[in-house]
């Protein structure tokens, strides 16, 4: 494919306008999320709800709903695992990171299992749910109004409970002891958290989505000192690096996830060396 | 002068060992609370139980007339805090949420304003807190402490790993915010001499469940003080001959 086959054709321009569409907005709101969970230690959390969304998956393929129609299945599943590992860790049962490791590797061995029995044999549905699809996706109507609404409500609660999600992510004892309702503040980071890899795992594959979370965050943190500042150049780096890795992908006929990621390592790398080397 | 905390049969753990036990102590509006003893005492497990950070095993702590959203806390640092990207006055102002939760209001400017210019802060509002040395950190969570405490200030080790001069700096903020506001105030501290001068009351925790509660005065007087002071002068004299070599 080159730009002009993507321009010149309609059916492919709309199929590319979604594609960019909804990985803009998800790559947005993955990375402002990714600043508070990444500045608190919970970078791998996104990891793990997206191997629950590759469960949910297999769950929606049992069901005879296929891999396409499966956002009402995936979110309300996702948003419970996210909910159940926030729980696990608050109650000291277990630590953040053996929860996560528990529940993400659980859910990808069950969900194999599921994905097994529903359609015969391991098939390219497992591979594309867990790698991203191998070509360029094919979003419906649906999924387009869906992320379009998700990634609204995600960027809106998150500039209400602003203040809240800082002072939270500053200090979660400070915030507690002058009675700022902390366990809410932790429990809407978690449901914006499943909410937008769930969305977004279509298009990048959930074994690859939490990079989207953890990356721009990290190359927003090697360039500015103030967050209001890392929020925003953690939610344009990912967007630019989106557009960049997509029509990468497009040009070279690669998979979407990988190169979009590739787009956001190699970003990281050089602002990591620049500021290494002044 | 009216109460505004009590703690009755206070009894923690750490870890699932019993730390601090049976512990009664109040506190009254304009006090000073100073809280020694030696390491791993329970201090820090009090403070956090005072501020309902971690619930008690046994017994109760009872606010009256005090309000969760008038209590400034200063815990002590965490290691992921020290390299936090966040500009001085955003942590300063976020001091103020409690109190309003949604946008940034003009009083709000203008308290973390008042704040940062008591503690010498003000020229660096912009500067990253990942970039400030030590002293200066703990000046902008104690400034952001400061907007919060309406009522009371709990400082966990406010000048631990400070130089002299810098901890005398801020004991003495702190003490005037104390005796000219009226502001009660709840410290651990390192330093009891100092803690004798000004503190209203001291409690002492002292391991194997040994506790002294009482005035400062009381305090010189007891057994367990004068063990305490003692030690601590010779360590003082100690390390200026030290010093002199």
């Amino acid at each position: 494919m080159t730009f002009s086959d993507i321009f010149s054709d309609p059916m492919v321009r709309e199929i590319v306008f979604r594609a960019l569409t909804v990985g803009s907005l998800v790559s947005l709101c993955a990375a402002v999320l990714g600043v508070s969970l990444v500045l608190r230690r919970y970078s791998m959390i996104g990891d793990g709800l997206s191997h629950v969304g590759f469960f949910a998956l297999s769950v929606a393929a049992a069901l005879g709903l296929g891999t396409t129609n499966s956002l009402e299945i995936s979110i309300p599943i996702v948003i419970f695992a996210a909910f159940l590992l926030m729980k696990l860790t608050e109650s000291g049962v277990m630590k953040g990171d053996a929860a996560t490791a528990v529940v993400s590797t659980g859910a990808v061995a069950v969900g194999v299992v599921i994905f097994t029995f529903a359609q015969g044999s391991m098939t390219s549905d497992i591979c594309s749910s867990l790698f991203g699809s191998a070509s360029v996706v094919t979003l419906t109507d649906k999924d387009l109004i869906l992320s379009i609404v998700m990634s609204v409500l995600v960027i809106a609660l998150y500039l209400v409970f602003y203040r809240l999600v800082f002072s939270v992510t500053f200090d979660e004892g400070f915030a507690k002891a002058s009675g700022a309702p902390v366990s809410f503040c932790n429990l809407l980071i978690s449901v914006l958290t499943a909410v937008v890899i769930v969305v977004g795992m279509k298009l990048i594959g959930s074994i690859m989505i939490s990079a989207l979370v953890v990356f721009p965050a990290l190359t927003a943190m090697r360039l500015a000192g103030s967050f209001k500042r890392v929020i925003g150049i953690a939610g344009a780096v990912s967007v630019i690096c989106f557009v960049l890795g997509f029509f990468a992908g497009c040009l070279l006929g690669l998979p979407t996830g990988p190169c979009v990621i590739i787009v956001n390592m190699t970003v990281y790398a050089l602002c990591a060396l620049c500021k290494r080397g002044n | 002068m009216s109460r505004i905390l009590t703690c009755t049969d206070l009894t923690l753990s750490y870890e699932k060992q019993a730390v601090v036990s049976e512990l009664n102590i109040h506190v009254d509006e304009g006090d000073c609370l100073c809280i020694l003893g030696e390491n791993g005492s329970g201090k820090s497990t009090l403070v956090k139980a005072l501020v309902g950070l971690i619930k008690p095993q046994r017994g109760t702590v009872i606010y009256e007339g005090l309000k969760r959203h008038e209590i400034g806390y200063l815990p002590q640092q965490s290691a992921a805090q020290k390299d936090f990207p966040a500009s001085v006055e955003e942590i300063v102002l976020s001091g103020t949420l409690p109190r309003s939760m949604g946008y940034i209001k003009k009083e709000n400017r203008l308290e973390a304003e008042k704040n940062m210019e008591l503690l010498g802060i003000l020229p660096i509002r912009k500067k990253s807190f990942a970039a400030l040395s030590g002293g200066q950190q703990q000046r902008v969570l104690l400034a952001r402490a400061f907007c919060a405490a309406k009522k009371l200030l709990v400082l966990d080790e406010p000048v631990t790993g400070l130089d002299p001069l810098v901890s005398a700096e801020l004991y003495s903020i702190i003490e005037e915010k104390n005796a000219t506001e009226g502001l009660t105030v709840i410290s651990v501290s390192h330093a009891p001499e100092r803690a004798c001068h000004t503190a209203s009351k001291i409690l002492h925790l002292g391991g194997g469940g040994a506790q002294f509660f009482g005035t400062a005065d009381e305090y010189l007087a007891s057994e367990i003080g004068q063990k305490y002071l003692c030690a601590d002068d010779h360590h003082h004299h100690h390390g200026e001959r030290r010093k002199v070599q």
